[in-house]
């Protein structure tokens, strides 16, 4: 077992492929049978690739996501001529933008953000569907759906940014483009317009969660590793029935830290961080521009902002000292 | 096998995760309160080639300017410098020679026949950039304080500054069904390669769109600034921070972008810097349009325009603050400020433009300022499509509403003289009255003006 004690995963387990158990009533049949076993999957996973269980659901989802990753793909090729090397080169910077200011919550023209909508709406489709299928599958091999609810907190964000919030402004030009310099520079412009995230308490709380959620699986991941030469990667065993790797890895905690998470809680834990991050950050979102304009000056009237001494002699704004200039 | 492919492939991928970042070490300047990230960061290498490509030449004298004859009466046609001693004069021409076209020489303005005719557009362009030196010195203290300009500043020793800016030409979005860039998304170097608007300079520098995005209140009490807005000031923040070389803190305290009470100084410097842009692209360079040949125009056929990186060129202060102007003071004041003992100054008689002085509170063109009316009309008369656009100016002295009525006054009584010299009244176009933003000082007689371009 010392094979574990390895960035990656040393002992590949090759043998007849898994089909998986029968499947009842009203479910699809799913799709491959003669499965692949790719040797770098088993690196990083399990090298069988499949079966993977389409269904209703899931085609119609992927149909919905192809066609709008189609709308983004075909309008940034469009926007560097129908050039395959420019859109290479210049993937990082291209983007389908969202209508601007004037048209507010209307319907734009097709090229002025129509395309926008539209990709934002198969989109959301797709996700909405992709939720049903994970749910249902979830259910259907007698499973509890908590990855279903994980990532419904991500939706959650995803239709804050691009649909919750630009409907209560009153705008869809508030929403994120479709693009991936673009979406960055966004986020900062966003920072700038509402007077600094950082002092969004939300924004704090989403970026603690972040952070938490990757320490402690950084944690979990390590202490499991470090117990597999007792059979500590055996979890659920260790759950019901407390062995020596159990014992070690929490006494290893209480002798750090003062404290440990039991195998079972550790989970728990890890799954509320990851969800909370999203959760917390739609909210923050959400309240930017809606009920807070300026973060900064809402911290400073909530002593949340500390006073520093001033380095600078004090500026005045030029503009209200030169009347019929505009700042 | 497989391992070492592996192996390689993990070797091969953070290469490429890295090669776009600058090699490290960088060196870190604290700016403000310790803790609060208030730093600039510099790559001593980037310093070294941009310290290499920014040093000022050597300047020589001035020589005695009240010594010996003056210019004017040895020269013709020197409404600008002819108040110089000949010595003086030739000093300043050769010296302009170097900073603006040291390999074509004096003939890349001058007609080597006819010195001091106006043959070569150069020579009027080169007129009206003395101008706008000696206004940029005299009248944009607040941004150039006592460092002033010269024409090397910007143009360091090329006929056309390098670093201009034309309107960006719009997307040929063809049967505009698909594809829109909606102007922005494409790396430019001027926008430090971000995504944001490829035009902030016609929003900003040329256009006077608001700058500040920033709510002033902590809850929302109807200030509507929106993203996309935000994006286009970021855009020009952008062009700031890669023209001058300097990082967001140089302005701003990083805590809150908006807040002028914990700004650094530089922040007030610059300010004035945007709205000098604005001036000098507006009242300078936009009316020379017309002067230039099609090959020194845009792709919208606009004329050549500043912008921050134009004087800075990647330096927080152009040439890192040489003191060059102090040595030209033919550069310091403007022509027509200096005149005002004798009287107005004379009158700018170019074949596309004049510009034709006032009394204070008067609207008669006096004396030799009809004169300065005879080339342009020569040239209307000569070109039938071509249309005289006049707009008035007035002093900033005075009441505004009677100061609106006197720039028209003046208009109206200019248009009656070309209308004189036998153009028909309909190719006359008069502008509302105009003031310029930077001139803020009380009575100024250069401000007491007409002027007239051929478009």
């Amino acid at each position: 077992m010392a094979d574990y004690q390895n960035l990656f995963t040393q002992v590949q387990a090759v043998g007849p492929s898994n089909l998986g158990v029968p499947l009842g009533e009203g479910n699809s049949p799913r799709t491959g049978t003669d499965l692949p076993q790719v040797h770098l999957f088993g690196r990083l996973g399990m090298p069988q690739i499949g079966p993977i269980y389409l269904g209703p659901l899931g085609i119609a989802s992927i149909i919905f996501g192809v066609l709008s990753i189609n709308i983004i793909g075909f309008n940034m090729l469009a926007q560097v001529n129908w050039d395959i090397v420019q859109f290479v080169r210049q993937l990082f910077w291209l983007s389908l933008e969202p209508p601007a200011p004037e048209y507010g919550l209307s319907l734009p023209p097709l090229n002025k953000g129509g395309w926008w909508l539209m990709a934002g709406g198969f989109l959301t489709v797709s996700i909405l569907l992709w939720w049903v299928r994970m749910y249902t599958r979830a259910r259907a091999l007698g499973m509890g759906t908590h990855v279903a609810w994980a990532f419904a907190a991500a939706i959650w964000l995803f239709l804050v940014l691009g649909f919750i919030r630009p409907v209560l402004m009153g705008s869809w030009s508030e929403a994120v483009p479709f693009g991936i310099f673009p979406h960055l520079d966004w986020t900062a412009a966003f920072s700038i317009r509402y007077g600094n995230l950082f002092y969004n308490p939300f924004h704090a709380l989403s970026i603690a969660f972040l952070y938490g959620a990757t320490l402690l699986f950084a944690m979990h991941g390590a202490t499991i590793l470090a117990v597999s030469r007792f059979g500590g990667e055996r979890e659920l065993e260790q759950i019901a029935d407390r062995g020596t790797a159990s014992e070690r890895a929490a006494l290893f905690w209480r002798w750090t830290m003062g404290f440990n998470a039991t195998t079972e809680s550790i989970h728990r834990w890890a799954w509320w961080f990851a969800v909370l991050c999203p959760l917390t950050g739609g909210i923050g979102i959400l309240l930017s521009g809606t009920v807070v304009d300026n973060w900064f000056l809402w911290a400073v009237k909530h002593g949340v902002a500390p006073p520093y001494p001033a380095v600078f002699p004090p500026a005045v704004d030029p503009a209200t000292l030169l009347q019929g200039v505009k700042p | 096998m497989s391992n070492r492919l592996f192996g390689a492939a993990v070797a091969l991928l953070a290469a490429a995760l890295v090669a776009g970042c600058e090699r490290p070490p960088v060196d870190t300047v604290q700016r403000g309160y310790r803790g609060t990230g208030m730093e600039l960061v510099y790559n001593p290498r980037t310093e070294l080639r941009v310290a290499e490509a920014n040093q000022a030449p050597a300047v020589t004298p001035p020589a005695d300017s009240d010594a010996g004859p003056k210019a004017r009466d040895i020269y013709k046609n020197v409404p600008l410098l002819g108040h110089l001693s000949v010595a003086e004069f030739t000093r300043v021409m050769a010296a302009m020679t170097e900073w603006v076209s040291p390999e074509q020489g004096c003939n890349y303005c001058h007609d080597p026949a006819a010195m001091g005719e106006d043959t070569k557009y150069t020579k009027v362009v080169a007129r009206r950039m003395i101008e706008m030196t000696q206004h940029i010195n005299a009248d944009w203290k607040p941004h150039v304080a006592a460092t002033g300009v010269t024409c090397y500043t910007c143009h360091r020793g090329k006929a056309v500054p390098q670093q201009v800016w034309f309107k960006a030409p719009p997307q040929d979005k063809r049967s505009d069904f698909i594809g829109d860039l909606a102007g922005q998304n494409q790396p430019m170097k001027m926008v430090g390669m971000s995504s944001l608007t490829i035009d902030p300079y016609s929003l900003y520098l040329l256009g006077d769109q608001t700058i500040g995005v920033g709510a002033a209140t902590a809850l929302p009490t109807g200030h509507v600034a929106s993203i996309l807005h935000t994006e286009e000031t970021y855009g020009l923040m952008m062009h700031m921070s890669a023209g001058l070389g300097v990082n967001c803190t140089y302005c701003h305290n990083t805590r809150n972008f908006k807040s002028w009470e914990s700004s650094p100084p530089q922040r007030t410097t610059a300010w004035h810097g945007i709205r000098m842009a604005r001036d000098l692209n507006n009242a300078y360079l936009e009316p020379l349009t017309k002067s230039f040949p099609a090959n020194r125009l845009g792709p919208l056929g606009d004329v050549a325009k500043v912008n921050c990186a134009t004087c800075h060129q990647g330096v927080y202060k152009p040439l890192y603050g040489a003191q060059m102007a102090k040595s030209y003071p033919a550069l310091l004041t403007p022509t027509a400020a200096k005149a005002v003992a004798d009287g107005l100054p004379p009158p700018m008689a170019e074949a596309n433009r004049s510009v034709l002085y006032f009394g204070v509170g008067s609207a008669t063109l006096e004396g030799e300022q009809a004169k300065g009316l005879t080339k342009l009309i020569a040239t209307l008369a000569a070109t039938p499509a071509a249309k005289a656009q006049i707009s008035g100016y007035h002093s900033a002295a005075g009441e505004k509403a009677s100061n609106e009525k006197l720039a028209k006054d003046r208009a109206v009584n200019v248009r009656d003289a070309i209308v004189a010299g036998g153009i028909a009244p309909a190719r006359v176009v008069l502008d509302k009255p105009l003031q310029v933003g930077a001139n803020v000082s009380g009575e100024d007689p250069a401000a007491r003006r007409v002027e007239v371009t051929v478009k």
